[in-house]
């Protein structure tokens, strides 16, 4: 039999029965489009952490005080704090280093009028904006002659003004309080918005490092130096440099571990980016239990379809159809089937991710549908068909001509 | 070679029906040269149907021999029993046994569907097929929209359409009225003289067997009376 002829017959016997084929198809569609949709979510997880670590900047290295990959006792960075601001002076020196910016970071109350906010204060470097790829939206950045005199100014991020400030009023030339301490602000930095769940990156105050060691902390070590490379390709190249220059500062021996950890933001968005492939995979299998549970739906209906068709059967193999011929046929049509129900669930499922954004409850989950995930589950619902249609196509080809015939 | 269609050697068949054997056949020799036109008959149970199965390569006798144009078709398997039947037998039953629901041409067409003959061949050989039988013009009515007997003559002209050297009807009129019947054995009959198909029937009918060249009379698993 050729292709054609044997899609004909499975299409009209499958037409026979629309009601209980679109049934079995239904199945398949749930579970295509489940998985499709679940694993759109954490494609969407996937694309949100990664945008946010690209816009942090691709030649980004950070250095922080003490060795978080030691285990055992010596895990918790900072403890070992030791990087200085004399540490981010020769590193700035450093040839494959474009920019540095120092780093203290702590929580504290900032007050301005009658109102009140706890938010995170950075003490950076006058390079800040450079290194963290951040631009100024209104007013100015503070400059290395602040950073050097410790001067009590500060750039906040659009968070601080919409909370701390009615609307309309400019907060540039306003003089805030943190931790009691006052401080002008010169600047707002520019909106960078809220991305994949980790809260919004606008709720920050920045001041000049020197001011914020004096003034808000106790501790005369950074927690930790951005570094920004000269360019992405000397990112290599200057986290070795940065290492040797360390090690010889630090004065660590030959063969000792080193008192910081210099990392970069690859490698960063790469942990992140293994934690929603593992989510991803995660919601996909789970979809795919139900992809195998309408396999189950069709092996059943193909079940019942030999049985009422035996006397056919009996018909075909008296006029000479093989072994082979009626196998295909019972094949056919449960590949058609499942194959019906992929395509139908493909449609669902992009449907769903594309709508899930104005449920409310979603809204905040970002959804990519891949053309892998598409063609994964398609590719998998036809198998589906294949592994489930084959029983019970093999249990009709096996059947004995005569009973057969003689079937009522 | 020789001129015999078929040739029976000595052949039983014993089923197993939970602790007890049924000895179908007990023993049947006969030949039936090529042209010939046989009628088998006999009450139920005397075995005639069981022959009929092994004549058509349906099943396989328990000892003996059986030749079908000189093949000797225990040692084939499955399949090219199936290959068999596709081209050198044609079946006509009792039931009819078209698929429901499929136009006549469709149902004619099957056997070539399983000899891989191109699409536009096996249409017109159908069409052919049918109008030989009377059906010219009938060919898109499907099965449950023609009467008893066009639907045995869509069966005949199935069974013929892979120009076979044999056709095996199985009470071909049992389910028909007397005119009807005899429509169908005029086919039969001008199938036999004309294009010298050798015929075998079974048929519980006196009238119907008398049509035939010959009669085999069964009972009991064996062969008692020809003429």
């Amino acid at each position: 039999m050729n292709f054609f002829r044997i899609l004909k017959v499975s299409l009209r016997a499958l037409a026979r029965n629309k009601m209980r084929t679109f049934l079995t198809c239904l199945g398949i569609i749930i579970g295509v489009a489940a998985v499709i949709a679940m694993v759109s979510i954490g494609s969407g997880a996937r694309a949100a952490v990664e945008s946010r670590f690209e816009s942090m900047g691709t030649n980004l290295i950070s250095v922080r005080g003490g060795n978080r990959s030691m285990g055992g006792v010596r895990t918790q960075s900072g403890q070992y704090n030791r990087l200085t601001a004399e540490d981010a002076e020769a590193i700035a020196l450093l040839p494959s280093v474009e920019a540095v910016s120092p780093s203290v970071s702590s929580r504290a109350q900032v007050i301005y009028g009658n109102k009140n906010w706890n938010t995170s204060v950075q003490g950076a470097g006058a390079d800040y904006p450079t290194v963290r790829k951040w631009e100024i939206e209104f007013g100015s950045f503070f400059d290395e002659s602040m950073v050097r005199s410790g001067a009590k100014v500060a750039v906040i991020g659009t968070d601080i003004r919409d909370n701390l400030f009615e609307e309309g009023e400019d907060p540039i030339g306003k003089t805030v309080r943190i931790n009691r301490v006052p401080f002008l602000i010169l600047g707002i930095l520019k909106d960078k918005g809220e991305s994949g769940g980790f809260g919004s990156r606008d709720d920050t105050i920045i001041v000049p490092f020197t001011t914020a060691i004096r003034r808000l902390q106790r501790s005369d070590y950074l927690n930790s130096i951005d570094v920004s490379a000269a360019s992405a390709d000397l990112t290599t190249q200057a986290q070795v440099e940065i290492t040797d220059l360390l090690r010889n500062r630090h004065r660590i021996p030959e063969g000792g571990t080193d008192d910081f950890t210099v990392s970069n933001m690859a490698e960063i968005a790469e942990g992140a980016a293994e934690a929603t492939g593992i989510l991803t995979l995660l919601l996909g299998s789970i979809a795919s239990i139900s992809l195998l549970v309408g396999g189950i739906g069709i092996m059943n209906i193909m079940l019942v379809s030999v049985t009422e068709r035996i006397r056919e059967i009996g018909i075909r193999m008296s006029i000479g159809a093989k072994e082979r011929d009626i196998l295909v046929q019972f094949l056919a049509e449960a590949i058609v089937l499942s194959l019906l129900g992929g395509v139908l669930g493909i449609g669902l499922g992009i449907g769903i991710s594309k709508l899930l954004k104005y449920i409310s409850i979603f809204s905040s989950i970002q959804t990519v549908v891949s053309w892998s995930s598409v063609f994964l589950a398609f590719a998998f619902s036809g198998s589906v068909g294949v592994f489930f249609g084959f029983y019970p196509a093999r249990k009709a080809s096996k059947l004995d001509p005569i009973e057969a015939l003689r079937y009522e | 070679m020789d001129n015999n269609i078929i040739r029976l050697e000595n052949l039983t068949k014993t089923y197993h029906v939970g602790e007890t054997e049924v000895r179908a056949l007990r023993g049947v020799s006969n030949v039936v040269p090529k042209g010939d036109f046989v009628a088998i008959m006999g009450a139920s149970g005397s075995g005639k149907s069981t022959m009929m199965n092994i004549i058509g390569c349906l099943d396989k006798p328990t000892t003996g021999q059986y030749l079908l144009d000189g093949v000797d078709i225990a040692g084939l398997n499955r399949n090219e029993l199936a290959e068999i039947r596709n081209r050198k037998i044609g079946f006509v039953f009792q039931s009819f046994n078209l698929l429901a629901r499929t136009t006549a041409l469709e149902n004619v067409e099957l056997p070539l569907v399983y000899a891989n003959v191109p699409y536009k061949e096996m249409t017109s050989r159908a069409m052919a097929s049918l109008a030989k039988v009377g059906l010219k013009g009938r060919e898109t009515h499907k099965t449950n929209q023609l009467s008893g007997g066009e639907q045995q003559r869509v069966a005949i002209a199935r069974a013929l359409l892979n120009n076979p050297q044999l056709i095996l009807a199985d009470e071909p009129t049992g389910n028909l009225d007397s005119r009807t019947s005899d429509e169908i054995m005029n086919i039969f009959e001008t199938l036999n003289h004309e294009q010298g198909i050798s015929i075998v029937m079974v048929t519980h009918e006196p009238d119907i067997g008398s049509r035939a060249k010959r009669r085999i009379h069964m009972k009991d698993g064996l062969i008692v009376r020809e003429d």
